[in-house]
């Protein structure tokens, strides 16, 4: 697909393929207009210049028959284009269950990595190939852009809140890692690389970080450090929702609505309780915005995550 | 008047004793506190030819910068060129430029007026013009803004030092402007036609700015509130854009392309108008489908407040809001295709003249057409993710904005200057201009879709070497754009000395605007005329052509 196309840029996921033909069939149907346009443009220009001896009687009188013809032409073509692409964009957008879910920290102008073996980057991001990576952004200041152009993935990093993207790279090799949000005097700097490697090199490079606690583990030491487990733990005495099991779950607020818990969802009941009360319990958790960095939250986000993990797995 | 031949009357006929516009009073202040509808139009010429070069000159940095992938300038002054290039040609040219000059000069000839319905309030928009301008140019000359011309928060409300205050404020007094001059076009294209002008029997460029004009008037005020908004949080800190304090950083974009995408429009109705003036005056024959040109004009304006969140398709509203505003992107494009359809085919069985308004107009359709279908590519959800934020989307509005606005611009330029000045042009130095145009404008930009969807992202003062050819193609193209841009100055300003005297209807055009002398007198009509026709009554076939007030002409 990629290779006879001169001025092509790397096609290295399942997401770019996708994206890559319906570019390329957007790119003939804006061919087939162009050169209906230039070719009419150029017929009748020469056809009919000034003193060219052709017949001018008998001009079209009934113009709204072609109107209403290239109307319903026209729409047709765009409502075919229309739904390919929500389609593809909803399939791009929806983030399948990962095999690997690996957080991402925006901040100006650097990509903060963290795996969930609690191994951490900076401007880097190494994957495993033919894996489905899921990446949740979050930004600690500004507005940016995720970016990758090989496998045609970009979602903006909007402070206050995370997002959840993913891909599954198909080639290993070096790819570039862009911001693409204006963020400020250095955002053309603001770059990074994705490498994708095969599974046993993966690992390898894994072990090689010389990392001793997951990002489970170490958010289980935020949990402690900030008094969420006086609370939280099952053999606490204060009545506070238990937050074994509860990612992936629905919750019942005290407001009568139903949130599902994800990680944004986490997020926002940490650094916003008040707002996140859970049914049937008192509006009493004290909010940690300011006081925890995107990194810290994400810790405790994978901790509580996990904790639900190991209940299933206890089962 | 129907049955009086007055074609091509010579100087010394008795309705030109009136001294023109031009020479009628001769003080300073006859031109500062005119109330002139052409005068005013004139002094609007003035001050955007001036931050059109501004503008110019921060788009030669930028390119400048580009031509080494390492970048000449420092990312502090570049970062401020790109916003004030945005900040000065979308509010100080691109916006005010067709409607202020043309619509402001051709709108009550071309409806049979003696002058706009405010005549004073058209004077003190030029005045809140001007005054705009000093602001934007207090905050260039201070140091300039940097927060890009979008202003995104919390980038601008919190990080962004520099003069963003200023500039915000600068576009806050410039929609004041906006606000008047189109409510002074709605009313007048209501009230003040000539009898038998029906509404069905406006020429197109009338249209046009009618159209403009009820989407300047409903969305500016949006962009005041935006404005406003900014400024409080600058100043105050209340938190609506700031998640630190409960609020809301996407709010600001869905405020800001609530009235900025529709300003798209507001600078393309009425280049689009201009050229369906164009077209027919030198294809020698009848607009194809003038009532479908109308509706979709007006279709546009009118869709045009529902798309705005196609800016924002990977900015983290929902999918589905992503799906709603793609399909509204879509319908609006339907619109569009059926103009360029009936641009073209208007060509059909013409009698055509190449003549520097045509080219120019040529130039519009095609480069119109070539933004339109990569606008369609942004609309295509999943493309827009890849695309989104690259020189992909530069490219894109630059054909729509650039491309073929100032085209038009150009076009009506040349096609109205007799009228305007009473002077003709050398034909082949304008040919040569619009032809220098079209080839500068592809190659500046061009190469950018291809940039783009390699993944150069924008605003960017420096990139990987493996782009540099591109970018110096593209670089190269802007200086051959730039000539081609300032030609114009030369040979329009020598006509004005030099130039051959222009009769009252050069081109052999139907237009109520070209029965008057050129330069028209300060009070247009000596009576008002009457209008029996609708416009571009044009017969290919025996090259002749009825004005709309119902005098036959012989080719």
């Amino acid at each position: 697909m990629d290779r006879w196309i001169p001025f092509w840029p790397d096609t290295a996921a399942v997401n770019a393929v996708v994206v890559n033909d319906l570019y390329v069939a957007e790119l003939i149907v804006s061919g087939l207009i162009v050169a209906t346009v230039v070719g009419m443009i150029l017929t009748f220009g020469v056809r009919y210049r000034r003193g060219s001896a052709a017949s001018r009687a008998n001009l079209v009188q009934k113009t709204w028959r072609f109107e209403v013809a290239w109307t319903v032409a026209t729409l047709a073509a765009f409502l075919v284009l229309f739904v390919w692409g929500a389609n593809a964009y909803i399939w791009l957008y929806k983030a399948p269950p990962g095999d690997e879910e690996v957080y991402v920290v925006a901040r100006r102008w650097m990509w903060k990595i963290e795996h969930p073996g609690g191994q951490r980057e900076i401007d880097a991001l190494h994957v495993p190939v033919d894996k489905t990576i899921r990446l949740v952004l979050a930004s600690e200041d500004v507005i940016h852009s995720f970016f990758v152009p090989a496998f045609r993935i970009k979602h903006d990093v909007v402070p206050g809140t995370t997002e959840t993207i993913w891909f599954k790279a198909n080639k290993t090799g070096i790819f570039r890692l862009e911001c693409t949000q204006y963020c400020g005097l250095q955002h053309a700097t603001m770059q990074g690389e994705v490498v994708v490697m095969t599974a046993p090199d993966y690992a390898r490079w894994l072990t090689e970080q010389g990392v001793h606690a997951s990002l489970a583990q170490q958010g289980e030491q935020v949990f402690r450090a900030h008094g969420c487990s006086g609370c939280h733990d099952a053999n606490s005495t204060v009545h506070a929702p238990s937050l074994a099991g509860v990612y992936g779950t629905f919750v019942h607020l005290q407001d009568g609505s139903v949130r599902f818990a994800d990680e944004a969802y986490i997020r926002d009941c940490i650094l916003n309780p008040r707002t996140f009360t859970v049914a049937g319990y008192p509006p009493v958790m004290p909010d940690f915005s300011g006081q925890l960095g995107e990194d810290d939250l994400f810790k405790l986000v994978a901790y509580i995550k996990s904790i639900g993990a190991r209940r299933e797995s206890a089962r | 008047m129907s049955t009086t031949t007055i074609e091509r009357a010579p100087a010394g006929v008795p309705a030109d004793v009136e001294p023109s516009y031009l020479t009628a009073e001769n003080t300073i202040a006859s031109w500062l506190l005119t109330r002139d509808h052409k005068r005013i139009a004139l002094l609007f010429f003035a001050s955007i030819t001036f931050f059109f070069f501004v503008g110019g000159f921060a788009a030669t940095m930028i390119r400048l910068n580009l031509a080494t992938p390492e970048g000449l300038l420092q990312p502090a002054v570049y970062n401020r060129m790109f916003t004030m290039h945005g900040v000065i040609m979308v509010w100080f040219f691109l916006i005010p430029s067709i409607p202020t000059t043309f619509g402001n000069f051709f709108i009550p000839l071309m409806i049979g007026a003696r002058d706009l319905a405010f005549p004073r309030v058209n004077l003190a928009s030029w005045y809140v013009f001007n005054l705009s301008g000093l602001v934007v140019l207090y905050s260039l000359v201070m140091g300039g803004a940097n927060a890009g011309w979008t202003f995104y928060t919390p980038l601008s409300s919190s990080y962004a030092n520099g003069y963003v205050f200023a500039a915000a404020m600068a576009i806050f007094i410039n929609g004041f402007s906006s606000i008047m001059t189109a409510l002074n076009f709605i009313v007048t294209i209501h009230r003040m036609r000539a009898p038998g002008m029906t509404w069905m029997r406006l020429p197109l460029f009338v249209w046009g700015i009618y159209s403009v004009s009820v989407v300047m008037l409903t969305a500016t005020p949006v962009l005041a509130m935006d404005t406003l908004l900014l400024a409080v949080e600058r100043f105050i800190g209340v938190g609506l854009f700031d998640p630190k304090h409960g609020g809301d950083p996407i709010l600001w974009q869905h405020m800001f392309w609530f009235y900025s995408h529709p300003a798209v429009y507001i600078m393309i109705l009425p280049a689009m108008g201009v050229v369906s003036e164009i077209i027919p005056c030198y294809a020698r024959r009848p607009v194809f489908g003038y009532a479908g040109m109308v509706l979709a004009l007006m279709a546009i304006a009118i869709l045009s407040f529902f798309v705005w969140a196609h800016h924002m398709f990977v900015a983290g509203i929902s999918i589905y809001s992503g799906v709603f505003f793609s399909l509204t992107t879509f319908f609006v494009a339907v619109p569009s295709a059926i103009k360029v359809f009936n641009w073209t085919v208007s060509l059909h069985k013409g009698s055509i003249v190449f003549d520097a308004p045509m080219l120019y107009a040529l130039g519009f359709v095609l480069l119109f057409t070539v933004g339109g279908v990569t606008g369609l590519m942004l609309a295509t959800l999943a493309v827009d993710v890849d695309v989104h934020g690259t020189y992909f989307v530069i490219a894109h509005f630059h054909y729509i904005m650039v491309g073929a606005t100032v085209s038009a611009y150009f076009a009506a330029l040349h096609y109205w200057w007799p009228k305007i000045t009473g002077r003709l042009y050398s034909e082949s130095w304008a040919r040569f201009a619009a032809i220098l145009t079209y080839v500068g404008f592809n190659l500046t930009f061009f190469p950018q879709f291809i940039l783009g969807y390699l993944g150069m992202p924008r605003r960017s003062y420096t990139y990987p070497a493996e782009w540099q050819s591109w970018n110096v193609l593209s670089s190269a193209g802007a200086s051959i754009l730039a000539i081609a841009y300032a030609l114009p100055l030369l040979y329009l300003g020598w006509s004005l000395f030099y130039g051959r005297k222009a009769s009252r209807n050069p081109w052999g055009a139907t237009g109520l605007e070209w029965t008057t002398p050129s330069p028209p007198p300060e009070h247009n009509f000596p009576r008002t005329p009457t209008v029996v026709h609708e416009p571009y009554r044009y017969d290919p076939e025996h090259d002749t052509f009825v004005s709309q007030e119902g005098t036959p002409h012989a080719g």
